[in-house]
């Protein structure tokens, strides 16, 4: 890992002159939200953010798109989707959302890859900005990383008052360095220590912790447990937090046709909603709110794990943030982790 | 260029087969890759699945009907139902769909060697079934396996698929057909009542047999039952799941038992497997 400073005079022109060879998406203001939009020139940047609205999830595998194109009808053909190829640079992500695309990938580029997403993930780079001033609803401390963490992104930056202390993580992020690298300098002990004293201070800002020791085995015994449905009965069931996490991956296809045109379409879907299961027979296997939020809980921290490994869940807060019932992850599943069976 | 796996291939609709008309009609259909070099290489086995759309009104699962042994081409039988199927129902020979698979698991055919075979069936339930009928019965492979005994049954004498077929297997010594109907009807012969009692009035010996079964969530849940009590143990019993899907391979997210999905890790498994999953059905 090699550590550079950039000063926070040059750092406009940086990011003006990155956008001439890439498509820069970095967080700025819209309907008083923060959101990851393509700049076209740096003022339009806000860095004044704890964190987008919407995950940057949303960059890689995109809300709605088209998977490929048709001719409908009793003699239909079909047109291949050209896949584009765009350099593309991700600015100001942090951390928990760049561990978010950890977790999907597994998904995507599992035994099917999903040639959208790989495309997207091989042509962007992930620079990150470690957040100084985690919130209340913050944890990702309670996976065991950090809120300046690089190990997700090919390039961190933080913000250490007068300057931005650079970590080239990857060998993807060396070659974006290289490629401007007269706005870089060699970091001093100093700097480096610099980042090190705003990592402690952040850490130390985030005051709470999902227990996550165990949870795994505990959810084995716990399925038939009736804190789903004291859960189920807060939730209104409005998917705000499939659609904001920035691990949820889960999407519907739908052909959108004419009688000469048409294309298959993939729009983002949500366990929260009961269609999302039912067969056309009717039957439907999760006919009740409580079997969906219970299988929401159960995706992130015991199916998920189980099949890649890791907890789906970054800590990122969107999802406690944007309740509009305050159902609260870390307390349920804190509950459920101190439960007595 | 990366594969798209969310792209079909094109197929042609070589033949269409009334199976059942009225309101839950059904219609085998026979399916031919325009590309000859796909259709040479496309090689499934029993149980597997494939993704059948009518292009411009979307994509649906389906069980392969046809047995592996025929090569040239591959049927689905079809319940007409939501929009992709009634579109289906609609197509005329000649026409063009689109296919993706095979996808997910698939029956034991090669380990269920030198065994007998119950099959129990309900109504289009006995699409995924009748592959592995044609399969075990096919001129290779008739000898190398024991007994064979198809239960099947439908709520009426129409909406029983596979009419003619079954008229032929009847003629034959080597296969056992016990057809039912669940309410009486005039003319009908045979067992009137539900599947999971004519199975008990059949019979079966569980020595060295493995039962596989598919139709509605309740007959599989009492054909189940009552195959234990005829002393099936769990792992001679196999079944075949249904779930919605549209990615087919496992990334969509909604097909799930538990942390299984049933497009990948399914559609087949055994009771044995099925006791020990906790999730929705």
């Amino acid at each position: 890992m090699e550590s550079l400073v950039i000063s926070k005079e040059n750092f406009p022109e940086i990011i003006n002159t990155i956008i001439k060879s890439y498509r820069l998406f970095a967080p700025t203001e819209e309907n008083g939200f923060s959101g990851f939009n393509i700049i076209k020139d740096y003022s339009e940047m806000d860095l004044s953010y704890l964190n987008s609205r919407m995950p940057p999830k949303a960059i890689l595998f995109n809300q709605t798109e088209t998977l490929f194109l048709m001719k409908p009808g009793a003699k239909g053909s079909i047109k291949p989707k050209e896949i584009r190829n765009e350099k593309t640079a991700i600015f100001a992500i942090r951390p928990c959302d760049a561990k978010g695309f950890r977790i999907l990938d597994p998904v995507f580029l599992g035994n099917y890859v999903d040639p959208l997403y790989k495309a997207n993930r091989d042509n962007s780079v992930l620079i990150g900005l470690s957040c100084n001033q985690p919130d209340s609803s913050c944890f990702c401390t309670s996976f065991g990383d950090s809120p300046a963490s690089g190990k997700y992104v090919d390039i961190l930056f933080t913000d250490i008052e007068e300057k931005y202390l650079v970590e080239v993580m990857t060998e993807k992020g060396k070659g974006f360095v290289n490629d401007f690298s007269r706005f870089f300098s060699p970091a001093s002990p100093n700097q480096i220590e610099a980042k090190n004293a705003k990592e402690e201070e952040a850490i130390k800002l985030i005051k709470r912790n999902l227990k996550v020791e165990g949870i795994e085995e505990k959810m084995d015994k716990m399925f038939d447990h009736p804190i789903w449905e004291e859960y189920a009965k807060k939730c209104i069931g409005c998917g705000t937090c499939t659609y904001l996490c920035p691990t949820c991956h889960c999407f519907d296809m739908q052909d959108e046709s004419t009688l000469d045109k048409g294309a298959r379409v993939r729009t983002w879907d949500a366990c929260m909603f009961p269609e999302y299961t039912m067969h056309a027979s009717g039957h439907n296997p999760r006919p009740a709110r409580m079997h969906r939020v219970r299988n929401r809980f159960y995706h992130k921290y015991s199916y998920y794990p189980k099949n890649s490994g890791v907890i789906a869940c970054t800590g990122c807060g969107r999802c406690i943030r944007y309740c509009p019932v305050n159902i609260d992850i870390i307390e349920l599943m804190n509950r459920v982790s101190e439960m007595e069976l | 260029m990366t594969e798209n796996p969310y792209q079909p291939s094109l197929a042609t609709i070589e033949k269409i087969k009334v199976e059942v008309t009225g309101e839950r009609a059904i219609k085998t259909f026979r399916l031919v890759m325009q590309d000859k070099k796909i259709q040479e290489e496309f090689s499934f086995v029993c149980g597997q699945c494939v993704m059948i759309s009518k292009l411009g009104k979307g994509e649906s699962m389906f069980a392969i009907s046809s047995s592996p042994t025929e090569k040239d081409y591959l049927e689905v039988s079809v319940m007409k139902h939501g929009k992709n199927t009634s579109a289906l129902h609609e197509t005329e020979e000649g026409d063009t769909v689109g296919v993706r698979g095979p996808y997910g698991n698939h029956f034991d055919v090669e380990g269920w060697k030198n065994k007998n075979i119950v099959f129990v069936g309900g109504g289009i339930g006995m699409a995924p079934l009748r592959s592995v009928v044609n399969y075990t019965l096919a001129d290779k492979n008739r000898d190398q396996y024991g007994n064979l005994d198809i239960i099947y049954g439908a709520r009426t004498s129409n909406d029983l698929c596979f009419k003619d077929e079954f008229a032929e297997l009847q003629k034959r010594e080597d296969v056992n057909v016990h057809l039912s109907i669940d309410v009486v009807e005039e003319g009908w012969e045979e067992f009137v009542g539900f599947v999971p009692s004519n199975l008990l009035r059949v019979k079966p010996p569980s020595k060295n047999t493995i039962a596989i079964t598919c139709g509605p969530p309740i007959m599989i849940k009492f054909v189940i039952q009552n195959l234990l009590e005829l002393g099936f143990k769990d792992e001679q019993i196999y079944t075949t799941l249904e779930m919605r899907m549209k990615c087919g391979i496992g990334i969509c997210g909604r097909c799930n038992i538990g942390n299984l999905y049933v497009c990948k890790d399914g559609p087949v498994f055994s009771n044995a497997q099925l006791k020990n999953l906790e999730g929705d059905l």
